[in-house]
């Protein structure tokens, strides 16, 4: 098995084919679609393949090192950050193709006029433990 | 509380609730709650005889979960009357129960997933903490495993080699968590081999054995990977060797020869050289064809490859390593090791780069990287 984190975006994507932006929608299309998602999980629950979900908040802050004592400096949020998570789910599936495919089926979840979104949804491999045998 | 000896029964008593009429999923349920309870109760109260108080609770919770009262009661006083079977019944209900776990229509994380369970005693959560994943998810995993081969009758000898790839991938892509995955590897290993007189079966221990043995110094300081030529041999396990190479030996004498022999033979001529220089590179380069030849698989070609390179120097490994495909895991790390032997720095350290972007895991990616930054440093100076 390996896991796969299937990210989604806020920014950064490429732009999906319904795109429509979420307070555009109606409340029934919003639950449609937190509804699919929670269902999508729960299959995959189901399935053996499920590992984690979680939703972020678009309002980040960075934050650095400002030298031993001092606090830490913060920034941002800064609008013109090309890149935002909106979210991810991990997954733990026998091979790359199964990721593609379970990616591609999140990808379908309902958006304005209860159509797929066809988002564009970033799969990641995760770094495994070394095998015990190489040579 | 003797935790290896409750795994160790675990196969036993759900072979005897077999044999009391309960189906393989009924018996497996009844037997992971009863070890549940175990764990729970024998810290404080040992049973005095374990098995019967496993088979016992095991049985109850069975009784529990069937609902149909006169198929119970019947099943009752049939259980009552029944003597315990024999220790050649107990090998053979084990050794069905190995089959059945690896069963050919499981994936290979299924059968991995109940073959811990079933065979190996080890519970839901464990296996969840084991492979990373929520313990729900891990239970899903194995409940489906357990309905895809309900309708299997295992009435002849299942596949051995179907086995093996299930064992060997326990000890492979073992993650370290509170269980000891390549330990409990070579403890089912073990018991197979005890039941079954099969030469890749012994061929598959011994691998273990030596790779095991290697483990202490495999590692440094904060997981950092030790390449085999740095390891301090002192701290391979002796003992752990002369097991290896004796089960493999008995197991070559067969002249039935298979892959896991053929790889057990590589390992074993590493753990014969007392230091890197020693290495009979030659015999293993020999051992690697016959690898190619049973298996065709690209990574034993890649790794004769580098073989070939210690054996008849960097140039040959690097022709041999020019004949396979550059996509193949690894074969960016394997050229510029070679490069590096090869007397070409700037070359090997753009491959070792180049290896360390592509590194399936965070050890092999620092020491790629180190490879890559230690020549880089000679270059500059």
């Amino acid at each position: 098995m390996a896991k796969y984190l299937l990210l989604k975006h806020y920014r950064g994507a490429p732009t999906p084919v319904n795109d429509v932006p979420m307070d555009q929608w109606t409340p029934e299309e919003i639950s449609a679609h937190v509804q699919f998602m929670q269902d999508w999980a729960a299959r995959l629950e189901g399935t053996g393949e499920f590992v984690d979900g979680q939703a972020l908040s678009p309002e980040g802050t960075f934050v650095r090192y400002d030298g031993e004592g001092r606090p830490p400096v913060t920034d941002g949020p800064f609008a013109e950050t090309k890149d935002l998570i909106a979210g991810w789910m991990v997954i733990d599936v026998e091979t790359y193709e199964r990721a593609l495919e379970l990616a591609s089926e999140l990808s379908a979840a309902p958006g304005a006029g209860g159509k797929p979104i066809h988002e564009w949804l970033e799969v990641r491999p995760f770094m495994t433990e070394p095998p015990t045998i190489t040579e | 509380m003797d935790e290896v000896l409750l795994r160790t029964l675990t196969p036993t008593v759900i072979g005897i609730l077999g044999r009391r009429g309960a189906d393989f999923a009924a018996a497996e349920d009844a037997v992971q709650d009863a070890l549940v309870e175990a764990v729970r109760v024998w810290p404080d109260d040992p049973p005095q005889d374990p098995k019967g108080w496993l088979v016992t609770v095991a049985w109850r919770k069975f009784l529990d979960a069937t609902r149909a009262d006169t198929s119970r009661q019947r099943r009752e006083v049939r259980a009552e009357g029944e003597p315990m079977p024999g220790p050649g019944e107990v090998a053979d209900d084990t050794l069905q129960l190995y089959f059945l776990c690896a069963h050919p229509s499981l994936t290979p994380a299924s059968a991995v997933a109940l073959t811990l369970r079933a065979v190996g005693g080890l519970t839901t959560r464990q296996i969840a903490q084991a492979y990373l994943v929520p313990e729900a998810t891990m239970a899903q995993r194995i409940s489906r495993a357990k309905r895809t081969v309900s309708g299997v009758r295992l009435n002849q000898p299942g596949d051995v080699a179907t086995v093996l790839r299930v064992l060997y991938l326990v000890f492979n892509e073992g993650y370290s968590g509170d269980v000891d995955l390549a330990a409990e590897a070579i403890r089912l290993t073990r018991q197979l081999a005890a039941m079954i007189n099969h030469e890749e079966v012994a061929g598959l221990l011994a691998l273990m054995l030596l790779h095991h043995a290697r483990r202490p110094a495999r590692t440094g300081p904060g997981g950092r990977l030790v390449p085999l030529a740095e390891q301090d041999r002192s701290r391979w396990n002796t003992s752990m060797i002369a097991e290896g190479v004796d089960v493999l030996q008995t197991a070559l004498a067969r002249d039935r020869l298979g892959e896991f022999q053929a790889q057990a033979a590589i390992a074993a001529l590493h753990a014969d050289a007392r230091t890197v220089e020693e290495t009979d590179w030659v015999q293993i380069v020999e051992w690697y064809d016959e690898l190619v030849r049973l298996t065709d698989s690209p990574v034993a070609r890649l790794n004769r490859a580098v073989a070939v390179g210690e054996a008849d120097g960097p140039r040959a490994g690097l022709a041999a390593l020019a004949e396979l495909d550059p996509a193949l895991p690894r074969h960016a790390a394997a050229a510029a090791y070679l490069h590096e032997r090869d007397g070409d720095p700037v070359t090997a350290a753009r491959l070792y780069a180049e290896a360390a972007r592509a590194a399936p895991n965070l050890p092999e990616r620092d020491h790629l990287t180190r490879q890559a930054a230690r020549l880089n440093a000679q270059l500059r100076s």
